[in-house]
C-alpha cells in the first residue's frame, strides 16, 4: 500500500473506489501500443528477410547494405518502435503483477532504463556504420 | 497484486460427508465450500449426496434442498430464483454462473463443486463481500447527468437512441463477469471490472446525458479503464449473454475519437 493511499479500517467502500481519482491519461499509451503494433508487423517482416538475404553476403555486404539510406533508416525504426512497444508492454506487464509500491518503481526504472539503453546503442551502431563505416 | 497460490488461512481442507438417504436411487454428489467467520479454522469442502429426485432441476434447487432438509447452516444469497436480481452467483463447477438458472444436470463430472464468486473475500460459506463492487458501481455515479433544465414531461429519446441501450441496460449486477476476470483478481481496488464499466458505457451512450467528457475523464486511467486486456472471461461467463469486453472496447474508442 502507497503512503498516499489512504488504509483505514473506518474508510467508506465508495471513497475507496474512488481512491485517488482518475489520472486522466492512457489514451496515448493505448494509441501508442496499437500504432507501433501495425508498425511492427511490417518493419518485423522486412528485418527477418533482410536478415535471412544479408547472411549470404558476408561483412563487406552488410556494411554496404546498411551504407543504403533507407535500409538505414528501416533499421532505425526497427529499433526505435521495437524498443518503445518493448517498454511499454513490459510496463503493462509490471504494473498487472506488482503491487508493491517500491519493487513495482524499481522494476519500471529498469525497463525504462533497459529499452532507453538499448534504443540508444542500436541507433549509434546503425549510425556509425551507414555514415563511417565498419571496423570497431 | 497477483497470488498464484492461496493464502495459509485460505487453504480449503476436507470438511463433513453427508450420505445419501436410505434408499435413494437417483444420487448426485455436491461438494460445497463452507467456511464460517465465528470459528477460527480454515474453510472445507463439504460434500453432500443427495436425491435428486426431491428437488428442482437447477443448482439453487439443490442448495435450497440442502438447507431445508440436510444441513441448515449452509449460507448463500439467493431472491429471484429466475436470474434477474443476480443475488444467487456464484462459481459452480468452476464456471461462474447464477445457481439460479444453471441446472445441476448442465455442470459435466461426477460431484458438482460449488465455491463462492473467486478472489473475493468470503463473509460466510457462498455468501461474497461485494461491498466493494458495489462502491465501484456507484463510483461512476449510474444516473442521469444533465444542466439543461428538466423538461415539462419526460426526457424524450429516438427508438434508434433507445435501442444502443441494448446490451447494456440488461446487466444485474451478479459480478460473475468481474470476479472471473484475471485483472479484477491482481488489480481489483483499483481496476474498476466488467460489470462497472459496462454500466459506465451505458450512461456514455445515452442520448439524454449531457456528462459524456467529464465520464470520460473519470475513466481515463491506466487502472481504472485501461487493466481489460480483452481476456473475455466476462463475456465468456455472463449469465444474461452481455459483453461487457465489447462494451470496454467502445469506451476505449470513444476516448480515442476524442483526441484523434
Amino acid at each position: 500500500m502507497s503512503t498516499n493511499s489512504k488504509s483505514s479500517a473506518y474508510r467508506t467502500a465508495l471513497g475507496r473506489a474512488r481512491g485517488l481519482g482518475s489520472a486522466k491519461s492512457g489514451v496515448g499509451r493505448f494509441i501508442g501500443e496499437r500504432v507501433t503494433s501495425v508498425a511492427l508487423i511490417f518493419l518485423v517482416i522486412w528485418g527477418v528477410w533482410s536478415a535471412l538475404t544479408l547472411a549470404r553476403g558476408g561483412y563487406d555486404g552488410a556494411v554496404q547494405w546498411i551504407g543504403s539510406p533507407v535500409n538505414a533508416v528501416l533499421l532505425l525504426l526497427l529499433a526505435i518502435v521495437g524498443f518503445y512497444h518493448m517498454q511499454v508492454g513490459m510496463t503493462v506487464i509490471v504494473e498487472d503483477y506488482i503491487g508493491k509500491p517500491t519493487t513495482k518503481a524499481l522494476l519500471l526504472m529498469a525497463n525504462a532504463f533497459a529499452c532507453w539503453g538499448g534504443m540508444a546503442l542500436t541507433i549509434v551502431c546503425v549510425l556509425k556504420v551507414a555514415l563511417i563505416g565498419g571496423g570497431s | 497484486m497477483v497470488e498464484l497460490l492461496l493464502p495459509k488461512n485460505s487453504k480449503v481442507g476436507k470438511g463433513r460427508h453427508h450420505p445419501a438417504p436410505a434408499g435413494a436411487t437417483n444420487v448426485k454428489r455436491f461438494k460445497v465450500y463452507r467456511w464460517d467467520p465465528e470459528g477460527d479454522g480454515n474453510p472445507v469442502w463439504d460434500t453432500y449426496d443427495l436425491d435428486t429426485t426431491t428437488f428442482g432441476p437447477m443448482v439453487l434447487d439443490a442448495l435450497i434442498h440442502i438447507k431445508n432438509s440436510v444441513d441448515s447452516t449452509l449460507a448463500f444469497r439467493r431472491s429471484c430464483r429466475e436470474g434477474v436480481c443476480g443475488s444467487c452467483s456464484m462459481n459452480i463447477g468452476g464456471r461462474n454462473t447464477l445457481a439460479c438458472t444453471h441446472g445441476w444436470e448442465e455442470v459435466p463430472g461426477k460431484e458438482i463443486q460449488i465455491s463462492p464468486l473467486p478472489h473475493m473475500a468470503v463473509i460466510k460459506d457462498l455468501v461474497a463481500d461485494m461491498t466493494l463492487f458495489y462502491a465501484q458501481y456507484a463510483s461512476i455515479e449510474p444516473w442521469l447527468h444533465t444542466s439543461t433544465p428538466e423538461p415539462q414531461g419526460e426526457w424524450r429519446q429516438s427508438e434508434d437512441d433507445r435501442a444502443k441501450l441494448d446490451g447494456l441496460y440488461e446487466c444485474i449486477l451478479c459480478a460473475c463477469c468481474t470476479t472471473s476476470c484475471p485483472s479484477y483478481w491482481w488489480n481489483g481496488e483499483k481496476y474498476l471490472g466488467p460489470a462497472t464499466l459496462l454500466q459506465a458505457r451505458r450512461w456514455l451512450v445515452d442520448s439524454r446525458d449531457e456528462a459524456t467528457g467529464d465520464r470520460l475523464d473519470a475513466l481515463e486511467d491506466p487502472f481504472k479503464l485501461y487493466r481489460c486486456h480483452t481476456i473475455m472471461n466476462c463475456a465468456q461467463v455472463c449469465p444474461k449473454g452481455l459483453n461487457p469486453a465489447k462494451a470496454i472496447g467502445e469506451i476505449k474508442e470513444m476516448l480515442v475519437e476524442r483526441v484523434v
